[in-house]
């Protein structure tokens, strides 16, 4: 079984579905393939309500806007695939998908890899232990799966993740006793920081978690709190009696398959890491392969949908459905949209990060 | 036990099919449609399988299928990720050891 479609679109998040609806308005076949039973990606997990000006969504819950998205596919004509791997990509350009366990194939004049991030682990003595989990896997299973899978919880990491998911947990009726930050400063948003102080959870900047104890399962975790050096200052440790411990400590973009194209890479740390470079456009360094969301640099659902915007209509545009005149115009307001998010105290450095990759995707 | 039956922004825990599944022989309630890793969790059942060399417990990681953590024999089928494999009536879950066994041995 071959398929053939004018855009495929790897991912059915926030940025695939994007790029999926801007290339289906200017009238591209499109698919979206995504290994998940459910798409979405993790927006239908987000039960709060988004911020920034109106154009971005503020003040529609997460899983609103999911619903949005796939509403609007749907009504464009947009293929999505779920339960779908695609495993590789080979000259054609050809995906290689693999769904129930049966191959098949799907040539597309453009793709959009927009395959997201997974979260990053965090290793101390016991962090192995059952009961110690990604933020984010907290997250899935609290507000999708609606199961508590620990009533006491330690949170690791005050960035944008580990304080929604704290407020998050406590609103599904666990108790957090505490988040512990090693950095001097909170890594969130100030509004996330101070609902979660008002609720009772201490925040503790320059402290970090030394272990946690248990025998089948964690029953207790010690934290302790850092010098100027980041080492374990003696004598400060504390145990906590939680059997919970959830890691916010970062993403990690997955980009496994633009690693298999033997794309040009970046490392940005401030942007999660190893980054496919990408012109202003969103295209890679190979010609035809757009990225799109997290995989291109880790920031939020937001920015993750007007990059797929972009990609979505770049690649239309590549392929003629836009003339470049209507594709420009059109372009360029979402560029004026996501400036508007890369800009102010969180944000900046993202915009100067952003930069490096999209100077470095440009020497082609 | 642990099941999230109301919520001040998701509401009331919808209902649903009921499904049994058997744990290490013992039945189970599930909600249908749900992972496994979830409805043990729901259970308060968090060890998952026992690491081959030095015996550890593992249980849920990263839910969405992609650290392995979570595998468990299942219909005697070894290393199934139990985070994004939905419950079915009657399923066989085992808690692994070690890489487990094939029931059949293929």
């Amino acid at each position: 079984m071959a398929k053939e479609v004018d855009i495929a679109v790897v991912g059915a998040g926030p940025a695939g579905l994007m790029a999926a609806i801007e290339g289906a308005r200017a009238g591209a076949k499109v698919l979206v393939v995504d290994e998940n039973s459910s798409p979405g990606g993790q927006l239908f997990k987000q039960i709060h309500k988004f911020f920034g000006s109106r154009e971005h969504r503020a003040g529609i819950r997460g899983f609103s806007i999911g619903e949005e998205l796939l509403d609007e596919a749907q009504k464009l004509g947009v293929e999505i695939s779920l339960d779908t791997i695609c495993w590789g990509i080979f000259p054609g350009p050809e995906l290689a998908l693999l769904r129930n366990d049966t191959d098949f194939t799907c040539r597309a004049e453009r793709i959009i890899i927009a395959t997201g991030a997974s979260e990053n682990a965090l290793a101390f003595p016991g962090w192995t232990l059952p009961g110690v989990m990604g933020a984010g896997a907290a997250q899935t299973m609290i507000n999708v799966h609606r199961v508590l899978p620990g009533q006491k919880v330690l949170m690791v990491g005050s960035g944008n993740v580990g304080l929604i998911v704290t407020y998050q947990l406590l609103q599904a009726g666990a108790r957090v006793a505490m988040i512990v930050e090693a950095m001097l400063e909170i890594g969130g948003y100030g509004v996330h920081a101070g609902k979660i102080r008002r609720a009772g959870v201490p925040i503790r900047t320059r402290h970090t978690i030394i272990s946690c104890q248990g025998e089948n399962s964690v029953t207790s975790a010690t934290i302790g709190r850092l010098d100027e050096k980041g080492q374990v200052i003696s004598g400060s440790e504390e145990t906590l009696d939680v059997d919970m411990v959830c890691l916010a400590v970062g993403l990690t973009p997955m980009a496994e398959l633009l690693f298999t194209l033997k794309a040009d890479f970046k490392y940005v740390p401030a942007l999660g890491g190893q980054l496919p470079c990408h012109d202003e456009d969103m295209e890679t360094s190979i010609e035809g392969i757009y990225v799109a969301g997290d995989v291109a640099g880790v920031e939020e659902a937001s920015t993750a949908m007007e990059e797929g915007c972009l990609a979505g209509l770049a690649c239309a545009e590549s392929l003629g459905l836009l003339d470049s005149l209507q594709a420009g115009a059109e372009k360029q307001k979402v560029k004026k949209r996501l400036q508007a998010l890369r800009s102010g105290p969180f944000g900046e450095h993202r915009q100067d990060a952003k930069e490096i990759l999209t100077r470095e995707g440009l020497i082609k | 036990m642990v099941r999230i039956k109301d919520h001040p922004i998701l509401g009331a825990l919808e209902e649903t099919q009921e499904i049994t599944i058997f744990v290490d022989g013992k039945p189970v309630l599930a909600r249908a449609g749900e992972p496994i890793a979830s409805a043990l969790a729901a259970q308060g059942i968090r060890v998952f399988r026992n690491t081959a060399n030095r015996k550890e417990p593992r249980g849920l990681f990263c839910a969405i299928g992609r650290c392995t953590d979570c595998m468990m024999t299942v219909n005697g089928i070894p290393n199934i990720r139990t985070c994004i494999t939905p419950v079915r009536e009657g399923m066989q879950v085992e808690t692994q050891d070690g890489l487990g066994r094939w029931l059949n041995d293929g």
